[in-house]
């Protein structure tokens, strides 16, 4: 016999039984009752954000920490509206998030009501899937397979929109083995006779590359472990996206650093020369590819991607295999040992050395020197002291991004959050927060650009309230740092708008706020004020006076390919064309 | 540091100009992609194409199954060959897709248009109406002593021909289904 129970009360139960313990959420006038019944149990903690921004992002930050889909709980109309960055932003990083908004009642959808939008319309393009349930007979199963959806295949954000009637109405509550999952059951084994395909391409290869994606890391932790068997075994160097750091211990032999637009000069050479390019959970986005029609001429591609229209979207694959990772893989290394585990080790150790060759390019030096801090410096001395912990790190948008991409190095999946497809600043100070609240004893670590971080400043409160010790680690060059770089590199040092006029004082703000705020100016007192940040029980702002113009390299400028990299400043004259400078 | 001479107006110097050598022979495929008739999927269709900058150059919707409320949409759209493959693949993304059958590729199709079509004349253009679509095997659906509503089905080119030849008689008004189609054959 099925349970009778009201709408509100089924959202609460169809949480629990998903397993749910932390919901992010903003309470208002549509989602009343579902709040009550927040009130009225104890399964499931929810987190009171500063704003509904916050909330997605604090989730997107929970799961993808995790592993597990976050899940969000805001109001109707600008609860909603303001969900949609994070809901785009988790679309484009394939995040799986659940996101309930509330809804005016259903007698008054359409009437122009108090805090109405249409939620499910708004939220079409960037959600995976939505619903807008009227009936509270149909809720409970409806929030089971936006579970399901948000996690079965590529993962993604989903949204279940419930008027405020069918909240307060009674129906029988359907559980999760009686939910109907629907016909969506995404494929995940990887067609047999392409994986041979590409066993027996990998068996002869000269110069092959595994570059892989977040897709490696969204498939769970098998699949890094499969990955780094296929490695070690095979003796090929991997390199990987921003999305994709950690599913490779960055300590690993054969690890090339990031690749693309500020990815390591190893890297980039080693994509544009290979004869065998092994995509795995990658999307050949237009900061990986840089130049499409130069883009690694003398390579046969092989792609490995749960998405079928992520294949052939841009670059068109030889050995295109539809799968998730980790079953892939598992096959694929099956055949390739059934197959007597060979591969041209000859070759490969030639091709190796002439990587070696490149790593000597040191891409990535910088000399502090003077009495200013380096970012890069900053960023080294973070990861030197902090490496050890047990360390999450998230981060903004920007030039610190990117350092914070070099310069860290990351053994393990799931340790690094940054917002890569859509590059919203704002992101990392609400995801550290849900990282921390996953994590409650690690040490969790936002690397920041002032200007991202006061987008969504307004989380300090969400930090301090639940006692969560997120560190604020500020870049502060007291500039949009890498559209200041842009503005050099192509618009004549125009520095449009691109600084950062009228800041807080930093320290004082996070005393405001009732946090500890440390500055630091002076190379010779950044380790001791690293550690002490380290060692604070609380949340910390740290900000950093860094050098105010340094450039992000190397660099591919836009409209150029991966082996027209810029080094440094000395090589940045005329390095943008002008079919380059309209690119973004 | 150097300012770039971007030249004025020079936006013809596109990222997008510079993608791979994939085909640029556009084809007209004929896309016939069954779903859950559920609220908001048509414009979920829809949505993709105008979001991604896909064409429709025609498109039909109907329930066609009453207890499983599966819905059969048939768009007909053009595109290069890579376009086309990345439009059936972003179209079985959307969860409520059951499945997207190209009959374009997937052998011959029949694929018909119904047509209503308003001529207004009187005396001999009234005669040679009735006689043209007397030959175009229409039927006449409403008169009146000096109008007649014809009802055409056919291929687009036949309706296209058959409106080409009212249009002079006195054609006043035309409306168009868009294009159903099946496979041919078992």
């Amino acid at each position: 016999m099925t349970r009778q129970m009201t709408g509100a009360k089924m959202v609460v139960q169809a949480l629990m039984d998903q397993g749910v313990d932390v919901v992010f959420g903003y309470p208002g006038g549509a989602v009343l009752p579902i709040y009550d019944e927040v009130f009225q149990q104890n399964g499931i903690q929810h987190i009171l954000v500063r704003h509904e921004q916050g909330a997605v992002h604090a989730a997107e930050g929970y799961a993808r920490s995790t592993g597990k889909p976050g899940v969000v709980l805001v109001t109707s109309g600008p609860g909603a509206t303001n969900a949609v960055t994070g809901l785009t932003d988790a679309l484009l990083d394939s995040i799986p998030i659940v996101v309930l908004t509330g809804q005016v009642p259903t007698f008054m959808i359409g009437s122009d009501a108090f805090q109405e939008a249409d939620t499910v319309g708004i939220t079409r393009p960037c959600t995976k899937h939505n619903w807008l349930v009227k009936d509270t007979a149909n809720l409970s199963a409806v929030i089971h397979e936006a579970f399901h959806v948000a996690t079965a295949g590529r993962p993604g954000p989903v949204l279940v929109d419930i008027p405020k009637d069918v909240q307060f109405a009674s129906a029988g509550y359907t559980g999760p083995k009686q939910a109907r999952t629907g016909h969506y059951q995404p494929q995940v084994k990887g067609d047999l006779d392409a994986i041979t395909e590409l066993v027996a391409a990998l068996e002869t290869a000269k110069r092959p590359v595994f570059y892989t994606g977040g897709g490696v890391i969204n498939s769970g932790p098998a699949a890094s472990q499969l990955l780094r068997e296929l490695v070690e075994a095979t003796g090929i160097p991997i390199t990987s996206t921003l999305m994709g750091l950690g599913a490779y211990p960055a300590s690993g032999k054969a690890w090339l650093g990031m690749l693309g637009m500020h990815g390591l000069y190893e890297a980039n050479m080693a994509m544009h020369d290979c004869d065998l390019m092994i995509n795995i959970g990658a999307r050949f986005d237009d900061r990986i590819t840089g130049r499409l029609d130069a883009f690694s001429p003398g390579s046969k591609k092989a792609h490995i991607d749960i998405d079928p229209s992520s294949i052939n979207k841009v670059i068109k694959a030889d050995i295109p295999i539809v799968g998730d990772i980790a079953h892939v893989l598992e096959d694929l290394l099956k055949v390739w040992k059934s197959r007597g585990r060979k591969v041209n080790a000859e070759a490969i150790a030639k091709w190796n050395k002439r990587i070696d060759e490149w790593r000597k390019v040191d891409c990535l030096s910088f000399k502090q020197d003077g009495p200013v801090i380096k970012p890069q410096h900053a960023i080294a001395r973070l990861e030197a002291l902090t490496k050890d912990h047990d360390r999450y790190i998230t981060t903004e948008v920007g030039q610190h991004q990117m350092w914070a991409a070099q310069y860290l190095g990351f053994e393990d999946p799931n340790r690094w959050m940054t917002s890569g497809g859509l590059g919203t600043m704002g992101y990392g100070f609400p995801a550290s927060i849900g990282v921390q609240m996953a994590h409650r004893d690690a040490l969790v670590i936002n690397v920041a650009g002032e200007a991202s971080w006061l987008m969504n400043m307004q989380e300090m409160g969400t930090a301090i309230q639940f006692r969560l010790p997120v560190k604020q680690f500020i870049l502060n060059n007291e500039r949009l740092g890498m559209v200041r770089q842009w503005q050099e590199l192509l618009h004549g040092e125009r520095y449009s708008h691109s600084w950062s006029e009228a800041l807080p004082d930093f320290v004082k703000l996070a005393e405001a706020f009732g946090a500890k705020g440390i500055r630091c100016s002076d190379p010779a007192d950044l380790d001791e004020a690293i550690k002490e940040m380290i060692a604070y029980d609380g949340p910390v702002i740290f900000d950093c006076l860094v050098e105010k113009h340094e450039n992000c390299f190397p660099m591919i400028p836009s409209g150029e390919p991966h082996n027209k990299m810029l080094l440094g400043q000395a090589s940045t004259k005329d390095a943008i064309g002008s079919k380059g400078a309209v690119m973004v | 540091m150097s300012a770039l001479n971007i030249k004025k107006g020079s936006n013809k110097h596109s990222a997008y100009n510079l993608r791979p050598t994939f085909s640029d022979v556009e084809e007209r495929h004929t896309l016939a992609v069954i779903v859950d008739n559920e609220a908001g999927v048509l414009a979920r269709v829809i949505g993709l194409f105008s979001g991604r900058g896909y064409n429709i150059d025609s498109l039909t919707v109907a329930e066609i199954d009453h207890e499983g409320h599966t819905s059969r949409i048939t768009i007909v759209t053009t595109g290069t060959p890579q376009v086309i493959e990345q439009i059936k693949a972003q179209l079985g993304r959307i969860v409520p897709v059951h499945s997207v059958h190209d009959l374009t590729v997937e052998g011959r199709a029949v694929e018909r248009e119904l047509a209503l079509i308003k001529v207004i004349c009187t005396g001999d253009k009234r005669v040679e109406a009735l006689r043209l679509a007397d030959i175009f095997r229409t039927n006449v659906v409403d008169s009146t002593l000096d109008s007649f509503t014809f009802e055409i089905t056919g291929t687009c080119e036949k309706i296209d021909a058959f409106a080409d030849l009212m249009r002079p008689l006195g054609l006043s008004d035309l409306a168009r289904t868009g294009i159903a189609a099946l496979p041919r054959g078992t």
